[in-house]
């Protein structure tokens, strides 16, 4: 056998060996996907459904009434009725209702004059500036809805003029745990990448066990690949089980191919473990390593790589940065994976910029990396 | 035993500011996380690409693509010729929505017969394609009213108004949230980090054998994080304030006291985490894996009441919660001081439990 | 076949610009064919030479070569030829014995097929045959060290570098590891040992010197013992105080450095001086003057210029405590269990104010669990642990402000100060206003701590580190006093200016409860305990120990020699039993 082929082979059985015994790689490896999974898939979601409001009736006539009711009827509402608009403020301010809608003395009157001068009030909480959102939009379809019902009850047929017809592809309820979780997956991936190596190899420096490796024939790339490789079979694993678990017990559709998920993720896999080993050739001590893994590949993962966050809403500077984050191009694919299928003219070149940016983490790393002790 | 005590909080505090390592965990990674997020945390949506396939090549058709090109969210407009364009379009992420005015939408109009539109959305982003689609629906609103003349208007009337944050600034909602986030963050990485470290370093044991009591020293421990936290946490609030711009209407007396209380509950975790870990290291992941769930589960990145209901009753264990329905209320509301104690009480009791359990397991570990 | 193996040439090395250099113009040759000792205290610059000749470090300026090779220009090469054991044995504790095994043969190129005979012959050779798949974290410390060097030695090396193989192993696995590399040496290779223990130096063929980056001497140890041949002295038959014999005669000009040594008082004397008259010395009338085998420590000290005097500024300012002969710490019935392993079992003894009594024994055998059961870290699972008569459980406040700790590691705050140490820990113990200033003033004028008195007490000196750390547990005048391996690790100066201290307040009633491996240290004790599987089992004076173990094949044992056979009969005696 080849000398450089039994070294590497030897350090990657050795890897092997430790991932078995050492329960907090297994842990970080399997438990923490797991855990954040069900934490992002249960806890975050943007599906706004009884949404509290309350409604101020402050018209006597029937028609207010019958608006009023189609606010408790809509299912993204769980509507508080009331006569007393200061109450509702009040519940407003103490964060009880996200919403108020006000229907004005002169509602029905108004109304049966027919010539749109009919008002209706919507208050929404922007200190809640998504939810706020969510309130307007939905509360306008509401009255919407309303309208035309009552034309059409009055013989009056509302099928003319400009209609929108909307159509949502790929994810037609737009449920977000749709598009949420795919993004989970590239924060869970990011973790295990980075932090797992950053810490192994931090680990190896701390115990001592660097120093004695450093001293025998080892080559500096057989030692990378023999961290390199153990933990991209274990990035691997962690992420099929984390899809497995997506698509069983979330209900999430599943449109592309095994080969072109396969492929994303191993191009994302490389970025991350070479920034996990970029960190680790400069930070020898656990402690450090954990911290900036966490600054540096939890953190932009979360925040900078669309997954809850909108990119395109950010200033120039971080939508800049945002290019630089592996997350990004993961998220974007994964998601595509999931909802659309294998659209290879949008995958392609994210995987292409993936494997750039592992090339360059990797390219830095054997520069910074000397067999020296420092 | 006070001066005892002193001789601790101002040990610990030296030991804290002294280190440039330590200050600069303490320092660095919450300002650079306070701008970040600030900035990039938003689910605002803006500057996104519309695709216009326009068929029909009457003046209506034009006015009405004008509308939506016009709009705020919209910085970009691919124009399309055929409908077989749509689908790249979309599939690759050059657009969130495709406008489709089909050949016959003007002479519909005129006919005044119903004239729809196609309106596309990319249902992968979900939340930007709700938002859009909303805008969209007040665009033709107002196109409807402009098409039937002044006085015409068949519809009603929606007066919007958004309370606390007019034009829904992202960020004054962001920064309150951080003050939270970062507290937490400084109140847990101090006093899960200073039992550890001291384990580590060996001090720990010097600390054992000397007459101060565990109570005592358990003190010792979370009155400087208290100080410490609480000292970052007017800070944020300061920067937040005059650098970023986000009102304070509220009373700064009643975020302080609910301040304490709540990084009392937090400090207890701390601890917590502190007497279990034997190394920093173990201490930092004990200390994420508590606040990557108390995070989510504090209706930051998304509202509690979207959860599903077990979850929103496992959130009332999280003092996280309670302390940014606060923070929030004082900072845009000017909340009045019963819906302050409305939220404080329920972190006292938590800040009780956590301590007594962290105070137990301290004593218990001290073998 | 070159006659040196290693040649170091003008070796300047330095950790950053803005330091002192770790090594500063080195020039030295070592010979294949013996064990060379490199020899120092802690922070003298052994691990960074190391480090240089594995080439894991390059240069500043200056040359090393290693058989021929240059280590800036051929370290994959050197890399090739070198066995290597750093500090920590470089083992993966997650790994088994023949885990550990296979990975260094695989990285050092050793095929399958000579494999085999390898393994059978490194496993015989350690004696860890039985052990082959225990994970390498579950081997006792000897156990450990014998696998680093088993690892070392995979593919034989033309160099084999040892960084402190001995340290926090007990006697009598550093003496098998002395064996085994002994047998190993052979014409074509060289073997480096550092270590901070001058009386292994004094075993090495040839030893380099280091003290603060420069090398003192290199040579055999012999040469330079031999500069202090005829002045070396031990006064027999003390019938008074021995430790007052020792302060009085540091005093005498005649007298450059001396210890405890059991009954006895060893001491150096100043080249071209005459003994100093007996009668002076006050050892009483039974006393006599026997010179003795000079020793490498004498020499080093010599070297250096003398040892310190011998008089304790610590113990002068010190209220004294009644001389009443009163027990001030008792252990009675200790008794330990970690689930179904007991690590202490009935350990009983008293001590009088004013006695030093060590704690001796191997690792893992029960002596840190007592000891920390008498400072009350531990709780017992049966007996008493009683300070100045207070018990530690019932009321451990009182008891311990009482007493005095110093840690075996440095464990002072490090990124405080040196006086704001002080004036924690002066706080902790209760001194308040006044008191606490002036105490904390008379602590820094006794240990001379004024010029390193704002910086963080991490980067002081060796030295000061040790006089920190001892005044920080002194400064409430403690009655008892418990200290954990002091000296470990600290050149030998710093131990006499250490021990002086000691006997000072020892002579002012203060009750000195030491744990050590160090048989220099065990020498200074009034009596010894020696714990072994959990168990006392065997107490007494120095002297008295060592003329239990006196046979004819040892006519004269070291306290060491002592401590090896006492472990020896109590296995034999409890084989028979079996």
């Amino acid at each position: 056998m080849n000398s450089h082929l039994r070294r590497t082979s030897a350090l990657i059985r050795k890897e092997f060996t430790q991932i078995r015994r050492d329960p907090s790689s297994l842990m970080i490896a399997f438990v923490l996907p797991v855990i954040l999974l069900f934490l992002y898939g249960f806890g975050v979601s943007l599906d706004a459904r009884e949404i509290k409001i309350g409604v101020a009736i402050q018209d006597p006539g029937k028609d207010a009434d019958s608006l009023a009711a189609a606010f408790l009827a809509s299912p993204y509402f769980l509507t508080h009725i009331s006569h007393n608009e200061q109450f509702l403020e009040q519940e407003l301010i103490a964060g009880r209702l996200r919403g108020l809608v006000v229907i004005p003395e002169d509602f029905s009157r108004q109304v049966e004059k027919g010539d749109g001068s009919a008002r209706v009030q919507v208050i929404a909480d922007g200190s809640e500036a998504n939810t706020a959102n969510y309130v307007q939009n939905y509360a306008q379809g509401v009255v919407n809805t309303w309208w035309a019902m009552r034309q059409r009850n009055h013989g009056v047929w509302g099928q003319h003029g400009p209609q929108l017809l909307t159509r949502i592809w790929f994810n037609p309820e737009l449920t977000s745990r749709n598009s949420l979780l795919p993004g989970a997956l590239a924060i869970i991936m990011a973790i295990i990448g980075t932090l797992l190596t950053a810490l192994v190899v931090a680990r190896e420096w701390e115990r001592g066990t660097m120093e004695a490796l450093m001293a025998t024939p080892v080559a500096i790339s057989e030692l990378i690949i023999g961290k390199l490789l153990p933990y991209f079979v274990l990035g691997m694993l962690a992420m099929l089980g984390s899809v497995a678990i997506s698509i069983a017990l979330f209900d999430l559709p599943f449109r592309g191919s095994v080969p072109a998920l396969l492929l994303s993720s191993g191009a994302f896999l490389l970025a991350a473990l070479g920034q996990g080993l970029l960190i680790s050739s400069a930070a020898k001590n656990q402690f450090i390593a954990a911290m900036f893994a966490l600054i540096t590949g939890f953190l932009p993962a979360f925040l900078l790589s669309g997954f809850i966050f909108e990119i395109a809403s950010m200033p120039p500077i971080v939508r800049a940065l945002t290019h630089i984050i592996p997350a990004r191009y993961l998220v974007t694919n994964l998601q595509t994976l999931f909802l659309v299928g294998d659209v290879w003219s949008l995958l392609l070149p994210n995987i292409g910029i993936l494997l750039l940016l592992a090339a360059v983490l990797f390219f830095l790393t054997a520069r910074k990396t000397v067999k020296r002790l420092r | 035993m006070f001066n005892r005590i002193r001789a601790l909080i101002i040990k610990e505090l030296l030991a804290l500011l002294r280190d440039k390592k330590s200050r600069m965990v303490l320092i660095v990674p919450p300002l650079i996380q306070l701008f970040i997020f600030s900035f990039a945390a938003t689910q605002e949506v803006k500057n996104q690409t519309l695709a216009v396939l326009n068929l029909d090549h009457g003046q209506p058709a034009l006015n009405l693509e004008q509308d939506f090109t016009a709009a705020r969210t919209f910085s970009g407009v691919i124009r399309l010729q055929r409908p077989e364009e749509i689908p790249a379009v979309i599939n690759e992420q050059q657009a969130i929505a495709v406008l489709w005015i089909p050949q016959d939408f003007s002479r519909n109009l005129e006919r005044g017969q119903a004239a729809p539109v196609s309106f596309i959305l990319d249902g992968r982003k979900t939340n930007a394609a709700q938002i859009v689609q909303g805008y969209a629906v007040r665009i033709i609103n107002n196109y409807r009213d402009k098409l039937a003349g002044k006085g015409q208007q068949s519809g009603i009337n929606i007066v919007a108004r958004n309370w606390f944050n007019p034009n829904l600034d992202f960020r004054w909602y962001t920064l309150p949230s951080l003050v939270c986030i970062l507290t937490t963050v400084i109140g847990l990485i101090v006093t899960g980090l200073s039992v550890a470290r001291e384990r580590e370093m060996g001090t720990f044991e010097q600390l054992l054998v000397s007459p101060l009591h565990p109570l005592e020293i358990l003190v010792g421990k979370a009155l400087p994080a208290l100080l410490v936290a609480m000292i970052e946490g007017a800070l944020i609030v300061l920067i937040g304030v005059s650098l970023l711009q986000v009102p304070f209407n509220g009373s700064l007396p009643l975020l302080f006291a609910s301040m304490g209380v709540f990084l009392l509950a937090i400090i207890g975790v701390g601890l917590f985490v502190s007497s279990l870990s034997m190394t920093q290291q173990q201490a930092v992941l004990g200390a994420f894996m508590f606040l990557v769930p108390a995070t989510i589960l504090s209706g930051f990145a998304s509202p509690i009441e979207n959860m599903p209901h077990w979850l929103q009753t496992i959130s009332y264990a999280n003092p996280l919660r309670y302390f940014m329905t606060i923070v929030r209320g004082i900072f845009l509301k000017d909340v009045p001081a019963t819906v302050v104690w409305a939220q404080t009480w329920p972190m006292a009791i938590i800040a009780c439990v956590t301590l007594s359990i962290a105070t137990w397991l301290f004593k218990k570990r001290m073998e | 076949m070159p006659n040196e193996s290693l040649v170091i040439e003008g070796l300047t090395y330095s950790y950053g610009k803005d330091l002192p250099p770790a090594l500063s113009e080195l020039s030295a040759t070592i010979r294949p064919g013996i064990v060379t000792g490199l020899v120092g205290p802690d922070g003298a610059g052994k691990t960074t030479l190391m480090r240089l000749m594995t080439a894991l470090l390059l240069p500043s300026s200056g040359h090393l070569t290693v058989f021929g090779l240059d280590t800036r220009s051929n370290a994959s090469q050197l890399h090739e030829i070198i066995g290597y054991m750093p500090q920590k044995f470089g083992l993966y504790e997650d790994l088994s014995v023949i885990q550990n095994l296979r990975l260094y043969a695989d990285l050092r190129n050793v095929t399958t097929v000579d494999r085999k005979q390898v393994f059978a012959r490194l496993l015989d050779f350690t004696g860890l045959e039985p052990f082959q798949k225990r994970l390498a974290g579950r081997l006792s410390g000897g156990m450990k060290q014998k696998l680093g060097l088993a690892c070392a030695l995979i593919r034989k090396p033309r160099l084999l570098l040892l960084d402190e193989p001995s340290v926090g192993v007990d006697p009598v696995s550093r003496r098998e590891l002395w064996r085994m590399v002994q047998e190993l040496v052979d014409e074509e290779t060289a073997v480096i040992w550092s270590t901070a223990y001058l009386d292994e130096a004094e075993l090495c063929q040839d030893v380099l010197l280091l003290d603060n980056g420069q090398l003192m001497f290199s040579g055999p140890p012999k040469d330079l013992t031999e500069r202090v041949a005829g002045r070396c002295f031990q006064i027999q038959g003390i019938s008074n105080n021995r430790r007052q014999v020792l302060s009085t005669a540091l005093q005498q000009d005649e007298v450059q450095d001396g210890i405890v040594q059991g009954q006895n008082v060893r001491m150096v004397l100043r080249a071209g001086h005459n003994q100093p008259a007996l009668s002076v010395l006050d050892a009483g009338v039974e006393a006599r003057l026997t010179p003795v085998a000079p020793r490498f420590e004498d020499a080093y000290i010599d070297a250096l210029g003398g040892g310190p005097g011998g008089i304790s500024a610590l113990a002068t300012a010190m209220t004294p405590l009644p001389d009443d002969q009163e027990v001030t710490v008792e252990a009675d019935g200790l008794t330990k269990r970690f689930g179904n392993f007991t690590a202490a079992e009935n350990v009983s003894f008293a001590i009088r104010r004013g006695e030093i009594f060590g704690l001796l024994g191997p690792n893992g055998a029960g002596k840190s669990t007592t000891f920390k059961m008498m400072c009350g870290l531990l709780r017992p699972s049966s007996g008493t642990g009683r300070v100045v008569g207070l018990d530690l459980q019932k009321a451990p406040g009182k008891a311990r402000s009482r007493l005095g700790y110093m840690a075996q590691k440095f464990s002072l705050y490090g990124d405080l100060s040196a006086r704001q140490n002080l004036v924690f820990f002066s706080g902790v113990y209760g001194l308040t206003g006044m008191q606490q200033k002036e105490t904390v003033t008379r602590m820094i004028d006794i240990f001379g701590l004024q010029p390193h008195l704002t910086d963080s007490a991490k980067d002081l000196p060796l030295g000061f580190k040790q006089r920190l750390a001892l005044a920080c547990s002194v400064m409430h005048e403690p009655a008892v006093l418990f200290l954990d391996e002091p000296t470990s690790g600290v050149d030998p100066l710093t131990r006499r200016e250490f021990w002086t201290h000691i006997n000072g307040l020892v002579e002012h009633g203060v009750t000195v409860l030491v744990t050590t491996h160090f048989m220099d240290e065990a020498e200074y004790c009034d009596r010894i305990g020696l714990i072994y599987r959990g168990q006392m089992i065997a107490t007494g004076p120095p002297d008295e120990l060592k003329s239990r173990t006196r046979s004819p094949q040892m006519p004269d044992p070291t306290l060491e020699e002592a401590f090896i056979s006492l472990l020896q009969q109590w296995d034999a005696s409890h084989e028979e039993k079996a």
